[in-house]
């Protein structure tokens, strides 16, 4: 399924065009052969045993991306996840698939290198909200802003767990914690926000323990081409316990979880108190309730993930606040731009297109010489 | 002969510096250079720290070290001319541009009266040249340009009068005016007229007595080019990656002096050669170690505040025990330090700055054109034992040059490389496994197993790993059996590597001065000059700082004093007087500079004639 699309059309007409069609986020990955029993949840489980705490959300996301694997129909050794350090990035340990548990924070940075020198592998960053948001914060926005093909999952508990409960940059102002006995003075970062800020492709949120959404959302970003962030709210139960209850909550849930449909109004509630977001004359975005709604209260907002500005997507991520009141969960943003990796592969490609065959030994003496050389008899 | 241009860091010193040398270098004189300039990149016009300058020592024999002191100095302005003084000496030649001799000029580098007037230079033979204005005079048919454009011209009249006073030919210097401003043909014609202008203004006027001739120096049979370090650093790399069939990935981050490798890998795509530049230092080495992990060769370049930065990721890459270069080319420091001027003061870092037990290779080159061999010597180790390799070279060897013989691509090492592709073990019942820490006997290498490799799907990572297995594992046992084994894997590098042998002409020396990296020059300069002199000296080098090479410590045993000449605060002196347990006393300079052969033929003389017993 490649996109017709090319470089020019989503560059403007500044850019060159270098003739690349815009791909799915798996092209160019081997597939399973045809006659091969399909995968099972079971050949992406390793042997290692899982070590998190009971009750973490991690076990569920395991799960549900243990699940999901076998629907890619890719060969499990094409499959490379790579985290940092804390609680959620032992996961590469638990999958039968390539691995990389590194140093914290550079995940994406290793991943880029790796996924820019084999087209032929589909590359996951595991990581959390100090290791993604803290220490790597700096790795995370460039490989949102190049847009390497990369799927990154950022587990989001709102607290740090392997060095045992110290606040995170999520963490909402006045948390007590270890670190902070008399309250939090930091101003979280909001994950969503900040991806759009830094001009990601493809941006989404879901919940750990919502396994049909997590997939759907998985879905839609291995399938994207560019870096997909897929912010999952996590519970820790050990230091932040009950950190997503208000919108886990089946009675408070309806009234609160905002699901983004691509091309439909924003709406939140249950029928008969539902309402729905529009724009009023001053450009904020308020909830009014649909019945009671007049021209007067602005315009209704229509969610459209695929627009190129991305104002009113990041507009709905502020709609959100520490208390959880309205939390839009789904996709945020999904556009298409060439990838970091594709356009690096495509001048290097060119490069020996144009040459007409790889370098072979006489290309490289030729380099070496230059043009400036003398003969000694 | 040592020539030594200076002027203001515009006035294209530089420029003026490398194409003397190509001239030189095409008529078969053996030579080194030595760039000197600010790290500003216009610091204000006239001003001391605002003067750069190219020093070139050619001769009709071998060249060891870009000369100690100039025995002609070019001052394009007082600045130039008060900044170098001190290193020219008394009845050497100085040429300088009168026009920029202004009160306005002499002011700003604290002249009460012109140097040219008041006989403070009579020690000297000046040659007052008014530079600006002859080359303003020669472009006089050139309407089009401003008289900013034909003052900009003034190197080439300077270059042009050089070349005359040493018989070189311009044919070199023309061909690369014409490709650089072939766009542009007035600029053009006002470079190369200005470049005659000044060819014939030494062969008309008076005041230079007459042209000087430096004959080829003996040189060992073949095809040759001068080369700058990083220049053959980066070709050492491409030519490492070619031999060993890998696809050579840099990721780096823009640093002095480091950066022109990032510059010549970039334009190599022709090679296959992928480079990346990336947001930090710390993302240029995680870049590289993700491509190693995919089955490259991955390489990072940098400096000592960039190696610092790259300290966690490269004790990764010991504990994932994968192949991966960085190149760090040495600057004063502490801190910012010194970016433009040269040091080795990162040895220690090298060795060192990580935490944990986590050994690596060091390797150095001892000159320019042995960043080549250095380089590809790196990969060897890096793909041969799954290690990282630090390629320890400096700001000296990365701007300076020498005449380089070029070599045969297909005499280069083999350095082919085979990944895992087959399970190489079985778990408890009996089923195939894959140990992705089950090591080669002889080198101790685990395998090297690439994601889209069937069956040998694995994690690694920095958590302590099962010795075989490689699953994580924090039993005290097996942590110390890791942490020697990968130790011991480092250690049995040195089977492969030339044993340690000392140049001791006489066999009887009284004393040996041990170097590394690019004292190699200096030292056996000195050395030389001193044998002539009588004096029993041997030298011995080392390219590989970790592991040392064999027979060291046979080598420094035999001698009953030994010299450690370093630029920085006398770190191999320390590591040899830890290993060795020999009274290695240090020579220790750190001024941005590289020895001269003066200081250190000083310094080998107080070595010889102190008692050795003293002090002890």
């Amino acid at each position: 399924m490649a996109h017709p699309l090319h470089t020019a059309d989503v560059l403007g007409g500044g850019s060159t065009d270098i003739g690349m069609p815009l791909r799915h986020g798996l092209d160019l990955i081997p597939r399973a052969q045809p006659d091969q029993a399909p995968a099972t949840k079971k050949d992406f489980t390793s042997d290692q045993e899982v070590r998190w705490c009971p009750g973490c959300g991690d076990y569920i996301i395991l799960n549900t991306v243990q699940s999901f694997l076998p629907e890619l129909g890719l060969r499990k050794e094409n499959i490379v996840f790579i985290s940092g350090i804390g609680c959620s990035s032992r996961f590469p340990y638990y999958l039968d698939t390539f691995g990389m548990h590194s140093i914290h924070g550079r995940a994406p940075a290793i991943a880029t290198g790796l996924a820019t020198s084999r087209p032929d592998l589909s590359v996951w960053v595991i990581t959390g909200d100090g290791d993604a948001l803290s220490i790597g914060g700096n790795h995370l926005i460039h490989a949102l802003r190049r847009n390497v093909n990369l799927t990154i999952l950022l587990f989001n508990n709102r607290i740090y767990g392997l060095t045992k409960g110290q606040y995170s940059p999520t963490s909402e102002p006045g948390k007590i914690t270890k670190s902070t006995p008399v309250g939090s003075v930091d101003m979280p970062f909001n994950p969503v926000s900040l991806a759009l800020g830094a001009e990601a492709t493809f941006v989404a949120r879901s919940l750990d323990n919502d396994r049909a959404h997590l997939s759907e959302i998985l879905r839609a970003a291995a399938a994207h081409r560019g870096t997909a962030l897929v912010e999952i709210y996590q519970n820790c139960p050990i230091f932040n316990d009950g950190a997503f209850d208000a919108i886990k909550d089946r009675d408070q849930q309806e009234a609160r979880l905002v699901h983004l449909t691509h091309g439909e109004p924003v709406r939140v509630g249950a029928e008969g108190s539902r309402q729905v977001l529009v724009r009023s004359t001053d450009g904020r975005l308020r909830f009014v309730a649909e019945t009671e709604r007049t021209e007067s209260d602005g315009q209704i907002v229509v969610h459209d993930r695929h627009d190129p500005d991305p104002s009113q997507q990041f507009a709905i991520s502020r709609i959100d606040d520490s208390r959880m009141t309205h939390v839009p969960m789904g996709i945020f943003r999904q556009v298409e731009r060439p990838t970091y990796d594709d356009l690096v592969r495509g001048q290097l490609d060119a490069a020996v297109a144009a040459a007409g065959a790889p370098a072979t030994d006489a290309d490289l003496a030729a380099l070496i010489a230059g043009k400036d050389t003398w003969t000694v008899a | 002969m040592v020539i030594r241009f200076a002027g203001d860091s515009g006035d294209g010193m530089q420029l003026t510096g490398d194409r003397f040398t190509a001239e030189s270098a095409g008529l078969g004189n053996d030579l080194a250079t030595l760039p000197n300039f600010p790290a500003e990149i216009r610091a204000p016009q006239g001003t001391l720290p605002g003067v750069s300058s190219f020093q070139l020592h050619f001769a009709d024999h071998d060249v060891l070290t870009p000369g100690d002191a100039p025995d002609v100095l070019v001052a394009m302005n007082p600045a130039a001319l008060k900044a170098n003084l001190a290193d020219v000496p008394r009845g050497a030649s100085i040429i300088v541009d009168t026009d920029e001799f202004s009160k306005r000029n002499l002011a700003k580098v604290g002249y009460a009266a012109s140097p040219l007037d008041d006989g403070s230079l009579d020690s000297w033979a000046v040659h007052q040249v008014p530079l600006t204005s002859l080359t303003i005079e020669a472009l006089a048919d050139f309407a089009t340009l401003t008289r900013k454009d034909k003052e900009r011209a003034k190197n080439m009249f300077a270059l042009g009068l050089l070349s005359w006073m040493y018989s070189r030919p311009t044919t070199s210097t023309r061909a690369f005016l014409t490709s650089k401003f072939g766009a542009k043909p007035d600029i053009l014609g006002a470079n190369l007229a200005a470049l005659d202008a000044g060819w014939n203004y030494g062969e008309t006027t008076e005041s230079f007595a007459s042209a000087f001739e430096v004959g080829p120096a003996p040189m060992a049979a073949g095809t040759y080019r001068n080369v700058t370090g990083n220049t053959a650093l980066a070709y050492g790399l491409v030519a490492g990656a070619h031999r060993a069939r890998l696809r050579l990935v840099l990721g780096s981050y823009p640093i002095t002096p480091a950066s022109d490798i990032l510059h010549t890998l970039s334009g190599l795509k022709r090679f296959g050669i992928m480079t990346m530049q990336a947001e930090d230092e710390i993302a240029g080495v995680g870049i590289a170690l993700g491509a190693s992990f995919g089955g490259a060769l991955g390489v990072t370049s940098t400096s000592g505040p960039g190696l610092a930065l790259k300290a966690e990721t490269i004790g990764l890459a010991v504990s994932l025990e994968l192949p991966l270069i960085i190149v760090d080319v040495q600057r004063g420091g502490p801190s910012t330090g010194l970016p433009t001027k040269t040091e080795q003061a990162d040895l220690l870092q090298a060795m060192y700055g990580r935490n944990g037990e986590a050994p690596l290779p060091v390797v150095a080159p001892r000159s320019p054109a042995d960043c080549f061999d250095s380089a590809l010597e790196a990969v060897r180790i890096a793909t041969t034992y799954r290690t990282p390799v630090v390629l320890l070279s400096d700001g000296y060897l990365a701007n300076g040059s020498e005449p380089w013989r070029l070599p045969e691509i297909a005499t280069l090492p083999d350095l082919s490389v085979e990944f895992a592709h087959e399970r190489n073990g079985t778990d408890a019942k009996g089923a195939p496994v894959f140990h992705p820490y089950l090591r080669d006997p002889e080198t101790l290498a685990r395998p090297w197993a690439i994601p889209g490799t069937p069956g040998l799907e694995h994690r690694i990572g920095g958590i302590e790993k099962a010795d075989i297995t490689g699953a994580i594992n924090y039993e005290p046992d097996n942590h110390e059996r890791m942490t020697q084994l990968r130790q011991r894997k480092v250690d049995g590098i040195a089977a492969t590597i030339p044993p340690l042998a000392a140049d001791d002409p006489t066999g009887d020396a009284d004393l040996l001065v041990l170097g590394w990296g690019s004292t190699y020059g200096p030292i056996s300069a000195a050395a030389r000059e001193l044998r002539t002199q009588g004096r029993k000296v041997a030298t011995a080098h080392l390219g590989h700082l970790n592991p040392l090479p064999p027979e060291t410590g046979e080598v420094l045993r035999r001698y009953r004093r030994i010299l450690i000449p370093e630029m920085n605060g006398g770190q191999l002196a320390l590591l040899i007087r830890a290993a060795y347990l020999v009274d290695a006393r240090s020579y220790a300079r750190v001024r941005g500079l590289p020895f001269t052969t003066a200081e250190l033929v000083e310094a080998m003389t107080a070595a010889l004639d102190a008692d050795p017993q003293e002090g002890r």
